[in-house]
């Protein structure tokens, strides 16, 4: 990070920051991860921040909490491109890229009303058939679906 | 398993389930199968599906696809049970389609399934332990009805590669033509699709077929495209499809193919409908060379045969 952005965002003692989220995708990510503010820990969120691979980016900082790797899976939609830094005692002690994996299971329902799987009793599973430009499709109903009609 | 994977002659218990799992080499595999058993004396024929049952499941109506099928596995020497009529059948009690699915499993070599949802097909085949065949499932997916539209085409042109294929009507509501342009993309053809904006095409869903297919979209059947035609594939405008049903009789009608059409059209164009068609084909070009739509519906028994044959034999004769 440049030292303007140190100056918008406090370095934190524990817990994960996730950093190069998409510019605008940061209220998702929040939603995805179930982070209401509720739960009492310091989340900080900075929107639209310099950056010098995309312009601009979104940072959001939680502190105490250590997000898992199932748990990143649900950001692989949102923000494919953030990285996962886990700290603790201030020290990077693990960073990590998101995975696009070839499925996501049970987490995201079919968008298209008309899908066997908002009727029957079966697991949504999504197939991720584009890697790069990020298209997934049902396997049940066999629709192509882009990220924001997964997320919104 | 990928279409890729699949070794030709393996269709032995196989689900029909979506075109899409069906390579060209497949589909040339069940053309010529069908050359087959279509050539087969009747009592050569009835021993390829003879003790065996059909159990259908027909959540929405469709007498011909139903009658399709069953006439094909009675040519197979096989015999049919089913429910069409979903208002009597235990449908309508709230029964869940796994369950249905489960029973008809229980007394049957091979479902067929016909039902309004996307997908209920497949989650379908993963329940039976016999293999399903899709009737017909939500918006996109007919594929027996597209494999019998391309072996029409090959019968009476020949060949695929180099056609020029307009569909015209319903192209947002017709199940065929998501089916029918998946199945195309195997081929180099160019489509022409002429339907009215609010019935066009949804891009979203064929996605995929879009890499492979050269399409062009038109709203008007004007003489440029129709003298290029060498193939129409008119679909029925259904009214059952319309949430509002002025929007129906605005459009339907739009593109009646008649004598005058046929005029402006190549003189061996061939004119192509799933059926049943309403007022979308005049009756006055039955009886030309040019209406192959009965000679669809008999290709498409003949087909629905020897994918039953291929399904339920590990061998052919
Ligand atoms: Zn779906």
């Amino acid at each position: 990070m440049s030292d303007s952005n140190q100056l918008l965002v406090r370095r934190i003692r524990n817990g994960t920051v996730i950093d190069h989220i998409q510019y605008g995708r940061a209220m998702f990510v929040l939603r995805a991860l179930n982070i209401t503010g509720k739960e009492g820990n310091v989340v900080t969120v900075a929107l639209n921040v310099p950056s010098s691979k995309h312009k601009k980016k979104d940072i959001i900082k939680v502190e105490n909490r250590f997000l898992e790797k199932d748990e990143t899976n649900k950001l692989a939609l949102i923000a494919p491109h953030a990285t996962i830094n886990i700290i603790r005692e201030y020290r990077l002690v693990e960073k990590r890229k998101i995975v696009l994996p070839d499925s996501i299971v049970g987490i995201f329902g079919c968008p298209n009303l008309n899908c066997v799987t908002n009727s029957e009793d079966i697991k949504s599973t999504i197939d991720v058939i584009d890697k790069t430009k990020i298209v997934m499709k049902c396997r049940y109903c066999g629709r192509a679906l882009t990220v924001n009609e997964l997320v919104s | 398993m990928g279409p890729e994977d699949i070794q030709v002659g393996n269709f032995f218990n196989r689900d029909v389930v979506s075109i899409k799992d069906f390579s060209r080499k497949d589909l040339e595999f069940i053309f010529s199968c069908t050359d087959r058993v279509a050539s087969l004396k009747p009592h050569e024929k009835a021993e390829l599906g003879k003790g065996r049952t059909l159990g259908y499941i027909f959540y929405e109506p469709s007498t011909r696809t139903r009658m399709s099928f069953e006439a094909a596995m009675a040519s197979l020497g096989g015999s049919s049970i089913g429910i069409f009529d979903s208002k009597t059948a235990s449908v309508e009690k709230g029964e869940s389609l796994a369950d249905t699915i489960r029973i008809m499993d229980l007394y049957s070599d091979v479902i067929v399934l016909r039902h309004p949802l996307d997908g209920s097909s497949r989650f379908a085949a993963e329940l039976s332990k016999h293999p399903l065949i899709n009737a017909g499932s939500g918006g996109e997916e007919h594929p027996t009805q597209a494999m019998l539209d391309l072996y029409t085409m090959l019968k009476v042109k020949k060949r695929i590669d180099g056609l020029n294929i307009g569909i015209v009507g319903d192209l947002k509501y017709g199940r065929t033509v998501y089916s029918l342009l998946y199945g195309l993309s195997n081929y180099d053809v160019t489509i022409h699709l002429i339907s009215p904006p609010t019935l066009s095409i949804r891009k979203e869903s064929i996605y995929e077929a879009m890499k492979d297919l050269k399409i062009i979209e038109h709203e008007n059947l004007d003489d440029r495209i129709l003298s290029d035609l060498d193939i129409i594939y008119v679909t029925r405008i259904q009214k059952e499809r319309f949430p509002d049903p002025q929007e129906y009789e605005k459009v339907k009608g739009t593109y009646t193919i008649d004598t005058s059409i046929l005029g402006r059209a190549k003189s061996d164009v061939s004119i192509m409908h799933p059926m049943p068609r309403l007022e979308e084909i005049s009756h006055s070009i039955d009886n030309t060379e040019n209406a192959i739509y009965f000679k669809q519906a008999a290709y498409g028994k003949e087909l629905r045969a020897a994918l039953l044959a291929l399904i339920l034999n590990e061998r052919l004769i």
